[in-house]
């Protein structure tokens, strides 16, 4: 009896995330529909999103969306494979533990934080040096690429690190150089991982919304070089949510979490279901 | 040059540009926590803890609203993801074990713990906020509460499994119910990795700030009323920091140390744990 009591209450608590997920794509299409009746697809090909006239167009917020993640996934990769290299292959014990010490701390600051450096440090810098406003796309996409970089270091590492000792001894016995190793062993061997690795990690930058947030601008249009204020689609959504005062607002304001939620859920399942699976299968 | 000459120079280089890179990496993690802990320190003082927000240029002007604010929301989101959490593992690892269900249950969550947590806070704004037709620390919770499961659910379901086979069955042999078998035996076994779990779930969800944008919103003074709009560090943070106010700005700091050290806290609090369940 209490078993049976016992064994639905887990049930019910397992199939709660499913029913959550689902509800979550449920209620976020339904209160989009106004938009998308509205504008069909002008929803995501017109950047004009002027809400005193009623008109929404999200390419901008898109856009900026893209353009900032790829440009931290830009500046994030080369570092973070160059760390997970020293960690895995270089480095000493103690630098190591040291290390994952300070990813660890990285790690507990929460992202709003980033934000906050960036605004009031980094920003005056990228101004002094590049004239304008500071911030932008650019600040953005650096901001982002600091926050994530200790993630995908640390997931990179890991991947490096299942390489089997036995063969990377095999070809240092064959006289190569620890870079050889590295290039012709280590790479090929993780390389489902690690690009999974990095898929993952931008999976979670498509989605940050408080590291920049800050140094975004807010500005809808569509950017003409990387130093000017744009928008992205978690910055139009924080800053704009409790502002919305129309019907065809808020829909256009779901609307975007929706783009943004099959965005990063497309991003994420394809790193773990394809890549990391098969960094696991091999 | 011969090719070995070459080959060992090509080495040194690579080499040196990935010792390049982890000191550049190391240069702005110091950076950032110089500029935190200078800043957080400095704006620190025992008015922070007694007074509530006051208007920019005010002396008596403080975080305690924010504080307990945090608190308030991270310990109902507990409340409510902690338990959910642990069953929802529970079945994972007991009932679920490899069938079809219980995989696809993993991997929805493993995607939800990397979902934009905006979005959540725009899911639980149209069912709860839209509904009752005001912010309310209920929404943030719940906003909190749905990152928070997933995360509970993967650590349990993978410490239950740590859990010997060999254990359950002589439970069983001893003829005890299966939910005996998990409460006393599988849960006894599993007792630090779970509160690792939970004390990292926690960690994660106390530095949200987008899912309570428009939640629990934000209120410059003390409250405790749940069906009211909330304050919370995060959000009363990124508001400080934002306004054109010094003092604002500085209290923004200050909360933004305090919040940190507390994240950091449980984070190594949950290893401690982990440490000591391994020894023994």
């Amino acid at each position: 009896m209490i078993d049976k009591i016992f064994f639905n209450f887990t049930r019910f608590s397992a199939l709660l995330i499913l029913l959550i997920v689902a509800w979550i794509f449920v209620v976020l299409f339904n209160h989009s529909l106004e938009a998308m009746h509205t504008f069909g697809l002008d929803f995501i090909t017109q950047d004009e999103w002027a809400p005193n006239v009623g008109k929404f167009g999200a390419k901008a917020a898109i856009i900026g969306s893209v353009i900032s993640t790829f440009l931290a996934m830009l500046l994030a990769i080369p570092v973070a494979i160059g760390v997970a290299i020293f960690l895995s292959e270089i480095a000493h014990d103690k630098i190591k533990s040291f290390f994952g010490v300070s990813v660890e701390l990285l790690a507990a600051i929460p992202s709003v934080i980033y934000g906050m450096w960036g605004l009031f440090f980094f920003v005056p810098i990228l101004r002094d040096t590049f004239g304008g406003m500071g911030i932008g796309l650019l600040a953005a996409g650096i901001v982002l690429a600091i926050m994530i970089l200790p993630f995908m270091a640390a997931v990179t590492r890991d991947a490096m690190n299942t390489t089997p000792d036995i063969l990377k001894e095999s070809a240092y016995a064959l006289g190569g150089t620890q870079w050889d190793v590295i290039k012709d062993i280590i790479i090929p061997y993780a390389k489902a991982g690690i690009i999974g690795s990095l898929i993952l990690a931008l999976g979670r930058a498509i989605g940050e919304t408080m590291a920049v947030t800050f140094v975004m601008g807010n500005v809808h249009k569509v950017p003409g070089s990387i130093l000017d204020p744009t928008t992205s689609i978690p910055v139009t959504l924080a800053n704009e949510f409790t502002e919305a005062d129309s019907s065809l607002y808020f829909s256009s304001l779901f609307g975007l979490a929706l783009t943004l939620l099959v965005m990063s859920f497309v991003v994420i399942a394809i790193a773990k279901f394809y890549f990391l699976r098969k960094a696991r299968r091999a | 040059m011969t090719a070995v000459q070459k080959r060992i120079l090509i080495n040194k280089i690579a080499l040196g540009f990935s010792t390049l890179s982890a000191i550049i990496a190391l240069a702005f993690l110091f950076w950032i926590l110089g500029v935190l802990a200078m800043k957080g320190m400095s704006a620190l003082n025992w008015n922070i803890f007694i007074y509530e927000g006051a208007p920019p240029g005010y002396e008596d002007s403080g975080l305690k609203h924010a504080l307990v604010g945090q608190l308030i929301l991270v310990g109902m989101a507990t409340i409510i993801g902690v338990p959910l959490g642990i069953l929802a593992g529970t079945y994972l690892s007991e009932y679920g074990k490899n069938s079809k269900l219980a995989h696809t249950i993993r991997d929805i969550s493993d995607i939800m713990m990397s979902a934009p947590s905006i979005v959540i806070g725009a899911f639980v704004y149209a069912i709860i906020v839209m509904p009752m037709g005001h912010f309310s620390a209920w929404a943030g919770a719940i906003a909190l509460a749905i990152i928070m499961i997933p995360i509970i659910l993967r650590t349990t379901d993978d410490m239950l499994q740590l859990v010997p086979g060999t254990l359950r069955e002589a439970a069983f042999a001893l003829g005890a119910p299966k939910y005996k078998v998990i409460k006393d035996v599988v849960y006894r076994g599993a007792k630090a990795g779970i509160l690792t779990g939970v004390l990292l779930g926690i960690a994660r969800v106390a530095g949200e700030t987008a899912p309570l944008l428009f939640t629990s919103f934000n209120d410059n003074f003390f409250t405790t009323d749940l069906n009211a709009a909330m304050p919370s560090l995060t959000v009363t943070m990124f508001n400080y920091a934002i306004s054109p106010y010094e003092d604002w700005q500085q209290l923004g700091w200050a909360a933004a140390f305090i919040l940190s050290m507390f994240i950091l806290g449980l984070n190594i609090m949950g290893r401690l744990i982990l440490l000591a369940g391994k020894r023994k």
